[in-house]
């Protein structure tokens, strides 16, 4: 089953949004609770005092009205644990958990907007203020507790913050310094130099920047994206990138425009850029634009599947690195599963009934959630 | 609000169907069919129809081979901005071997030797010749000049003559050179070329202890060796081939390589030749033909070969280890080995003969027993022939910057490149082959050349075709054997591999 990151409670006056980490028992030392959001299952057993918490979370129905942002009525909050990080809407009521020490799927989300409008955009682009935004990131990692292995930084397109998610890196590096990040982004903006030359000044030293191209000429890339001028633009990003010697991973995503020009398109990456770290080719999750251009978009990666394996043999014996995302063993070759990886934020990552029999399900990719009815005619267990 | 209102592809197309053509060169295939080839080696397949409308410019962004011909930059239409840059930089790195300088450096540290080959190049001396070899002076004088070099790594290659004939002077050599190299801090690879007949153990262990990498000869079994490599009257093979297994002992398998000369006997054993090196499990072959200098040409009569005959003996060699490989033997060929790297990636090869700007001077020097300084070993034995023309200087009289951009080296590189050579300049092949003065003035006494009938420009085309041909009509397992040697990789690790939570 997916996981619960959301909840929904009564609001009890006030307004803004604030983060703080999870508190299941009292935060003795008072000066330390303007980081904490207290979860209380009875009030009855509370015997501490409620004061000095950036919000108590209450399960349960209290007309009780404290000096602190008191949000009720949740239902069960087991979900909420020690050390996660959430955002609490304190005039709706709206919770969601930003940050969990036990996944390795965090992220850090930066922006609505995006200067991009993909095809098959899971999560399609509002031009919302995001002024606040580089801020609040920054209050959130202040607020991780310790050096996860991993964070991504997502969007939108992040890049758009500018300065702010620089600053936001810059605290990364400061704070979390033992943490991979990971970076989505067009790379569009990288074909701007200053930008290009702040970000490699600020030396992180575990910066992957994961980079979409969708095709190895500029119409059917900006066709893809939407966008006139995106593949030049990306492109020169990517040798900006290179010159400073920042990583770089490109991603495709598998779909009815882009599997015709994929074997010409992993030629022309090996050609023209083989200093990138790694190639994933990815299954399409089932979001957003999807559903509106599903006649444009879908193919049943049963159908796709001699072309990706031909275009991931091209890439390994061109020796670039080469992942295999969002697609389960069973509408994969076998000679590709040593490539799949456990790609799906484990929030939206689901199982069928019929995978409870397959025998390779532990190391299997799963289905995203938005998949469930909508997905492979090949999908059964492997037995 | 999200903008639903997606736009058609046609939307994206370039504004105007007006392109032009980048630099690129072409050739007919047996089937009618068109190669081109541009100045970064990458190759396009073209069908005649199409390839008239890409040369009538009637080509339209709509058709599948403009997408094609672009993103190989063949063709440039107004919205190109960003592949030009792309271009720019393949081409740096392609060209890249250039950077640092000359790479390999080769000392002859004697012309004395103690075998008679039918084929030799050197000139070789009596075994009793002191005066033919290099004085510690000499010796020092050449290292220095070596680490003079702006190259952060070089390959420092001591032969001969027999160089194992003066070991105190092979000892001297590399003692001094990794002595000074302590100041200079240069990346220094120890290669010494010998026909292993005088092999000790006292050798072995300075080599092993000082990573100094053999190169010997082996023309394969007895009766093709012991014809070719006299020795004492009789032959060298059992000795040889006692001695590579030794030093593979000492020093490993991959520390000691050979080279295989053809004479008219070997061409009629190509599976053979290919047999004994798999005997000694010696790591790769390469077919070298006979150079038309040295004791060579006084011999071409009796163990010489036309062209034609050398390059259909290389066919049936290439075969029978493509055979080998098939049965998941990792045993790369070569020069295949080489061209296939440079047709199909974006990477460089350090291989002296097949570069442009030309090996000589730019990629090889060599520092001979009198302090001459040659531009390749091609060149002194021009000199030993009493051809002085390629003598760069002599490291007695002369510094770094009068040998390296004298006069003599300026007159090669006049005739370095063969992006600018008539015959070569038009060839599809060019930018997988290379140019050599040396051997154009060698046998056309002209450092220019006369393609139409020149013997290096005659192998080297046909072998590059097949080699090319071997690779566009590859089964799936000879594309994985072929991907092997482009990679130096085992045959059998380019499999697509097993995920390991399998294998448990």
């Amino acid at each position: 089953m997916a996981i619960q990151i959301r909840a929904h409670g009564s609001p009890q006056g006030g307004h803004g949004r604030i983060l703080g980490r999870i508190a299941r028992s009292p935060v003795t030392d008072i000066a330390l609770r303007p980081d904490y959001l207290r979860v209380v299952t009875e009030l009855q057993s509370v015997e501490d005092s409620l004061d000095g918490y950036a919000a108590v979370l209450f399960e349960g129905q209290s007309a009780e009205v404290a000096n602190t942002p008191f949000i009720h009525n949740f239902g069960n909050l087991d979900f909420l644990k020690e050390g996660q990080v959430v955002a609490v809407e304190i005039g709706t009521g709206f919770i969601r958990v930003l940050y969990r020490p036990d996944s390795i799927h965090n992220a850090l989300f930066a922006t609505e907007r995006c200067n991009s409008n993909c095809l098959m955009c899971s999560q399609p682009p509002k031009m919302r203020d995001d002024g606040d935004m580089a801020a609040e990131l920054l209050r959130l990692i202040d607020l991780i507790p310790d050096s996860p292995e991993h964070l991504g930084i997502s969007g939108g397109e992040p890049t758009l913050l500018k300065d702010g998610l620089l600053d936001v890196i810059k605290r990364l590096k400061d704070r979390l310094p033992t943490t991979a990040v990971t970076l989505l982004s067009n790379g569009r903006m990288y074909a701007y130099e200053s930008f290009i030359n702040r970000l490699s000044e600020i030396g992180h030293p575990n910066f992957l920047t994961s980079i979409p191209l969708y095709a190895n000429n500029a119409a059917d890339h900006d066709y893809v994206v939407q966008t006139k001028g995106a593949f030049d633009q990306t492109i020169q990003g990517l040798y900006n990138a290179a010159r400073k010697g920042l990583a770089v991973e490109l991603r495709v995503v598998l779909h009815k425009q882009t599997i015709p020009g994929l074997l010409d398109l992993t030629d022309f990456i090996y050609r023209n850029l083989p200093f990138v770290s790694n190639v994933a080719l990815m299954g399409m999750e089932n979001m957003g634009y999807v559903k509106k251009n599903w006649n444009l978009l879908w193919i049943d990666p049963a159908d796709y599947a001699d072309t990706l394996e031909a275009a991931v043999r091209q890439l390994h014996y061109r020796q670039i690195n080469t992942s295999i995302y969002n697609l389960p063993f069973c509408v994969l070759p076998s000679s590709l599963w040593s490539f799949a990886r456990q790609s799906i934020s484990d929030f939206k990552n689901i199982y069928l009934s019929e995978c409870a029999a397959c025998s390779v399900k532990e190391h299997c990719s799963g289905l995203f959630q938005s998949s469930e009815k909508l997905h492979s005619r090949a999908i059964k267990a492997i037995i | 609000m999200a903008n639903t209102a997606f736009l058609p592809r046609e939307h994206f197309l370039s504004p105007n169907t007006e392109y032009s053509l980048l630099p690129f060169r072409f050739d007919r295939r047996q089937n009618g069919d068109y190669l081109l080839v541009n100045e970064v080696g990458e190759f396009c397949i073209l069908p005649p129809d199409v390839f008239q409308s890409l040369v009538e410019k009637a080509l339209k962004p709509t058709d599948s081979a403009y997408t094609k011909l672009k993103a190989k930059h063949f063709l440039a239409d107004s919205n190109s901005s960003a592949l030009f840059d792309v271009l720019s930089s393949k081409y740096r790195t392609k060209k890249s071997f250039l950077e640092g300088f000359t790479k390999l450096h080769i000392f002859v540290l004697t012309l004395r030797c103690n075998q008679s080959c039918q084929y030799c190049q050197v000139t070789r001396q009596g075994e009793a010749a002191n005066a033919y070899d290099m004085t510690a002076d000499i010796v020092r004088k050449s290292v220095d000049m070596m680490l003079a070099n702006p190259s952060p790594s070089v390959t420092m290659e001591l032969q001969g003559g027999e160089s194992l004939l003066n070991f105190d002077l092979v000892k001297e050599a590399i003692l001094y050179a990794q002595n000074r190299n302590e100041a200079v801090g240069k990346r220094i690879e120890y290669v010494i070329c010998t026909n292993l007949t005088l092999l000790e153990d006292e050798h072995l262990d300075f080599f092993r202890e000082h990573n100094v990498q053999i190169s010997t000869s082996l023309d394969g079994p007895e009766y093709i060796h012991d014809r070719n490599r006299p020795f004492n009257k009789g032959g060298s093979h059992a000795i040889v081939t006692r001695n590579i297994r030794r030093a593979q002992e000492a020093l490993g398998n991959q520390a000691v390589s050979c080279l295989m000369t053809a004479t008219k006997i070997s061409l009629k054993y190509p599976r053979e030749i290919v047999d004994e090196y798999l005997r000694l499990d010696l790591c790769s072959i390469f077919a070298r033909d006979l150079n038309p200098y040295g004791y060579a040409i006084k011999t071409q009569s009796a163990i010489g070969y036309s062209t034609d005959e050398f390059v259909s003996f290389y066919k049936a060699f290439l075969g029978y280890i493509i055979e080998i490989n098939r049965q998941d033997r990792t045993f790369p060929e070569a020069f295949a080995s080489m061209v296939l790297r440079k047709i199909l990636t974006p990477w460089p090869i350090g291989f002296v003969d097949l570069q442009s700007p030309s090996g000589a001077g730019l990629g090889v020097v060599v520092y001979n027993y009198d302090g001459d300084v040659y531009a390749s070993d091609e060149s002194r034995m021009l000199a030993e022939m009493g051809q002085h023309t390629f003598r760069l200087g002599n490291v007695l009289e002369d510094d770094f910057h009068e040998i390296f951009f004298g006069e003599t080296m300026q007159m090669i590189a006049s005739a370095a490149c063969n992006e600018a050579l008539p015959g070569c300049s038009d060839c599809a092949y060019q930018p997988y082959c290379g140019a050599d003065p040396v051997r154009n003035f060698a046998t056309q006494n002209d450092i220019t050349g006369h393609r139409p009938t020149s013997s290096f420009c005659k192998k080297n085309k046909s072998m590059i075709q097949h080699v090319f041909e071997t690779y566009l009509s590859a089964d799936a397992e000879l594309e994985r054997i072929l991907w092997a040697w482009v990679n130096r990789e085992d045959v059998n690790r380019m499999r697509l591999p097993e995920p390991t939570w399998l294998s448990k």
